[in-house]
């Protein structure tokens, strides 16, 4: 801690009492101190320091420390081919594996334009969203954690279970799979898989709706997430933010159905962003409202997968990985959409090499995070807890 | 342009969205690219290039609000470095294109657009991290992932790592 104003200026004291901040004392004398929130803090979902420079209760500054995580991707993909690359693109961010590969799968297919079989691309689409559903799971349990609840945590974390359990019986792996290849998929899925991922879905439904009425419906929860941090959709767009977070601003714009990969063109799916009624547009409540009604929305697109998929006749997961993966010279930019917004992958090939000469990774939470400094400005210290989690970041998709 | 070739429709509204900016500032910006995977124009007056960037943000008829990505690039050969910026517009109209600035490679520098997209701010800062060009008018030009005294530029093509970081050796 560090004493900047000795002199302490002549400044208020607040309190918050149901939605409006009222004011307790006038002329207080206060001294303005640096407080440094992290890097080992549990409200800052990993190694984030936020150097926060608070009047009493207030935080009128908070400046983002990152790079505790860096493990240069970058400079490891200029030297490793491209297939290799896709371990990599797991341990950015670790909560949504398949749906990396996914991103990076499609930025390299674009380059190399190649056509994927069609089973593959249902199977990848069923285990994206599958790993999107126990990704905003972990968001939205680590989030009550935030504002201490613990029910809710248990309760996701479950569920969870679920998904990795089924994962790992698909791909050998709970959370750094490899399982989505160029032009493919590692394995065919298991025998018998289906049924159970159909089965999960109808036993999922009812916990998804007590987990809405346990949480989301909570008068506590509400009224420490409604109305704080509001991002205008106009801000949220300049500053590049994308995924839940745009949406939770009121603009609905979806990868999945905007600029369309995949299949999900083929997919009836609702883009849901918040009406207003039990939010405001913008706040951290409805960035909460936005990952609840995107797990609905993920159990009925893998649903009707599971409908539209084709046989196993004559099915061969490798039939299209290229041998050597030596794209033409030329540059791509190719994204899909994470469960924390737009993942894209910029890579350069020289037409020569089988690695590629410039690979950088757009990250969502790195450009969501970006906005932390103005979102925190003027906010109270357990309000700042509330935006960061309403974030939802992690911190190995930021350092890279 | 090569004669007869057949262009999909989202290079030919990058294309148009490219004719409204080249009307405007003629000579200072390269032809187009109309290859089919990343579409794009080089800027080659680099001192124009943050009055280019907010006249494709405000023109009625362009709208890039969203600013995608930027990637910080080396280039070896030309002894340049540069960016490549992927703008679209979103929600507004559908066309998508990348810009490439460029700046020599021992202290060159790049006009900031910082202040017209917000993003811009950390990605620039990243891009100077990284490859160690400069970015005029920024606001908070430090380095971001790597600490404050790492030495060297890291995803410069011949980048070296230094021997050590406050006594931990760090080639391993």
């Amino acid at each position: 801690m560090q004493e900047l104003d000795k002199a302490g200026q002549g400044s208020l004291r607040l309190s918050r009492k149901s939605d409006t901040i009222v004011v307790l004392e006038k002329d207080l004398s206060t001294e303005q101190m640096v407080l440094s929130m992290g890097p080992q803090h549990p409200s800052t979902h990993g190694v984030l320091r936020l150097e926060c420079l608070t009047d009493g209760e207030v935080v009128t500054e908070a400046e983002p420390y990152l790079g505790y995580l860096h493990r240069c991707f970058e400079k490891h993909c200029e030297h490793v081919d491209y297939p290799a690359i896709v371990p990599y693109t797991d341990r950015m961010d670790y909560l949504a594996g398949i749906n990396s590969e996914m991103a990076y799968c499609v930025a390299v297919e674009k380059l190399l334009d190649l056509e994927i079989p069609r089973r593959v691309e249902f199977i990848r689409v069923i285990v994206s969203e599958l790993n999107r559903i126990a990704s905003h799971l972990v968001a939205i349990g680590t989030y009550a954690i935030d504002l201490g609840a613990f029910t809710p945590f248990l309760f996701c974390f479950r569920d969870r279970e679920h998904i990795l359990n089924m994962l790992e019986w698909a791909t050998g792996a709970r959370m750094l799979y490899n399982y989505i290849w160029v032009g493919g998929l590692a394995y065919d899925v298991p025998a018998g898989f289906n049924e159970r991922v159909l089965e999960f879905v109808s036993y999922f439904r009812p916990k998804a709706l007590e987990l809405q009425q346990l949480l989301t419906e909570n008068e506590i929860f509400v009224k420490r997430t409604k109305g704080i941090g509001i991002m205008p959709a106009d801000v949220a767009i300049n500053y590049g933010w994308s995924g839940p977070m745009l949406r939770g601003s009121g603009v609905q714009w979806d990868i999945r159905r905007n600029d369309p990969y995949s299949i999900y063109p083929e997919l009836d799916f609702a883009v849901p962003v918040p009406d207003g009624k039990l939010s405001v547009v913008g706040d951290c409540l409805s960035r909460h409202l936005v990952r609840a009604l995107e797990i609905e929305e993920s159990l009925k697109i893998i649903e009707q997968c599971i409908d539209k998929m084709p046989g196993t006749e004559g099915f061969d997961p490798r039939a299209a990985v290229p041998k050597r993966v030596r794209p033409k010279a030329g540059e791509v930019y190719g994204r899909a959409e994470n469960p924390r917004g737009e993942l894209g992958f910029y890579i350069q090939s020289d037409g020569k090499s089988t690695s590629p000469l410039r690979c950088k990774a757009r990250s969502s939470c790195f450009v969501n995070l970006s906005a932390m400094k103005d979102l925190s400005r003027g906010q109270l210290i357990p309000d700042l807890v509330a935006i960061i989690g309403s974030l939802d970041i992690v911190l190995g998709e930021v350092d890279r | 342009m090569e004669e007869g070739k057949v262009l999909s429709n989202a290079v030919q509204e990058s294309g148009a969205a490219y004719g409204v900016i080249h009307e405007k500032f003629g000579e200072a910006i390269s032809a187009f690219d109309d290859n089919a995977t990343m579409p794009f124009f080089e800027v080659l007056d680099t001192a124009l290039w943050t009055d280019i960037a907010l006249f494709m943000r405000d023109h009625p008829k362009l709208k890039f609000n969203y600013m995608a990505c930027l990637s910080g690039v080396d280039y070896p050969e030309a002894g340049k470095l540069g960016i490549v910026v992927n703008l679209e517009s979103l929600g507004v109209f559908n066309h998508r294109i990348a810009v490439k600035v460029k700046c020599p490679r021992d202290g060159g520098s790049i006009p900031s657009v910082a202040g017209v997209w917000h993003t811009a701010n950390w990605h620039e800062r990243e891009a100077y991290d990284m490859l160690g060009m400069l970015f005029e008018g920024h606001p908070d030009m430090r380095r971001i992932l790597c600490p404050d005294d790492w030495e060297g530029w890291p995803l410069r093509k011949d980048y070296k790592v230094q021997e050590s970081y406050h006594g931990i050796t760090v080639p391993y």
